[in-house]
């Protein structure tokens, strides 16, 4: 027996597990613990590919404009993602260099990317290494939260910084931008259904 | 073959046989290799503990500062809720709402769903309204970001301590534990051994 649920006419609930038969009625509901139950999740392509363009656009002003405004007795600055991260870098800190480029510029990047290749796949209904493309959705979906840290770094530096006379700290717009990738490619990853990616091969065989 | 023995797959749809493996503590699904469950011998009483745990260790970590900064003789203070209060007055409302959401809403819910659905298991009784708890479990869980958090305060500690004098608050120690305590929620948690447990005949 290798198919899935949906093909031998049951579903499984997302919420407790339980595997049901595939009613008519329009909205099923699972007896045990009331979850709607889907086959598929929605309208989840067009729902992916909406947050994902969004959130593309949005990696441009994110990256270019500054994210956080220094200001001091000595001067001021203004810092954008990459500045940051290099100024990590040139004060001896690489490690956390290294960890700050890897969350705010190489996941959202892997991120927007590995769902277009996931989506353009699908929608192609293409048969080619699903297994490969199941584990690239599993890492994309276990990533995306890291790319918030630099929102919480801003966040305390803006906070504990603003209350001295002699410096402040002030966000900056890419702080705006940047937060909304996040919440954007976190939501487009959640609204992408990875079922997709098997369903082809069992029409194949079938 | 009974309904119950079977199991989807959530990632990938393929309908199993759910045998009851005693040892592995992960069970794979054949076909994609998502995780299918995870066994845990005292994984719920483990999982009612740790919740307890982490209430109050979240408590902590919301009154008291997370760090503090002496420059030139001023000191100045950071907790959760004021760098909120902090990007709201600058404007930021969404950042705000956002860091409030991920750090403080998110992990509040989670906890408090988790303690409300395992704690009355754990006297053989089902919580009122189980299964809506149990869905906001599923969904806070993936938005509270306590572990990011705690690399963010190292991050933050790190910058700061080029430029000033800066000192790590009780909080930053609450929140390591916390991440701690979640972590070992996440590895002792059996939802299915929940479900089974609230919904014996």
């Amino acid at each position: 027996m290798s198919a899935s649920a949906a093909r031998l006419g049951l579903v499984g609930c997302p919420t407790c597990r339980l595997v049901s038969r595939v009613a008519p009625a329009e909205t099923m509901l699972c007896r045990r613990c009331l979850a709607p139950l889907e086959l598929r999740k929605p309208g989840s392509i067009g729902r992916c590919w909406a947050l994902l363009v969004a959130a593309m656009a949005l990696y441009v002003p994110a990256n270019t404009l500054p994210i956080m405004y220094t200001s001091s007795l000595f001067g001021s600055q203004e810092d954008t993602l990459m500045s940051g991260i290099l100024f990590l870098w040139q004060s001896g800190s690489w490690y956390l260099a290294l960890i700050v480029f890897f969350a705010s510029i190489l996941v959202p990047l892997a991120k927007i990317l590995g769902l277009a290749l996931l989506l353009v796949s699908v929608q192609l209904r293409s048969s080619w290494r699903p297994a490969e493309r199941a584990r690239l959705y599993r890492l994309v979906e276990s990533i995306g939260r890291w790319s918030m840290l630099d929102i919480f770094v801003v966040a305390l530096l803006v906070t504990v910084v603003q209350l001295t006379a002699l410096a402040a700290v002030h966000a900056g717009p890419a702080a705006l931008a940047f937060g909304a990738v996040v919440v954007l490619t976190m939501a487009a990853a959640q609204s992408f259904d990875p079922r997709l990616i098997w369903d082809p091969l069992e029409q194949a065989h079938a | 073959m009974n309904r119950a023995d079977l199991l989807a797959c959530l990632e990938c749809d393929l309908l199993q046989a759910d045998v009851a493996y005693p040892r592995p503590r992960k069970a794979l699904c054949a076909r994609c290799g998502a995780v299918l469950y995870q066994r845990h011998a005292q994984g719920l009483s483990r999982t009612s503990a740790l919740s307890v745990a982490s209430l109050v260790l979240f408590a902590i970590a919301n009154s008291f500062p997370i760090l503090s900064l002496e420059l030139q003789g001023e000191r100045s203070t950071a907790t959760l809720a004021g760098a909120v209060h902090a990007l709201w007055s600058q404007n930021l409302q969404p950042v705000a709402a956002l860091v409030l959401f991920a750090a403080i809403l998110m992990p509040l819910a989670e906890l408090g769903a988790l303690a409300w659905v395992v704690l009355p298991a754990q006297l053989g009784e089902r919580a009122p309204l189980f299964g809506p708890v149990f869905r906001l479990l599923r969904f806070a869980s993936r938005w509270s970001m306590i572990e990011v958090l705690v690399l963010g305060m190292i991050v933050s500690y790190v910058k700061l301590d080029h430029i000033a004098n800066v000192e790590p608050g009780i909080a930053l120690w609450a929140f390591a534990a916390l991440m701690l305590a979640m972590a070992a929620i996440e590895a002792n948690f059996d939802p299915r051994e929940l479900w089974a447990r609230v919904s014996a005949p």
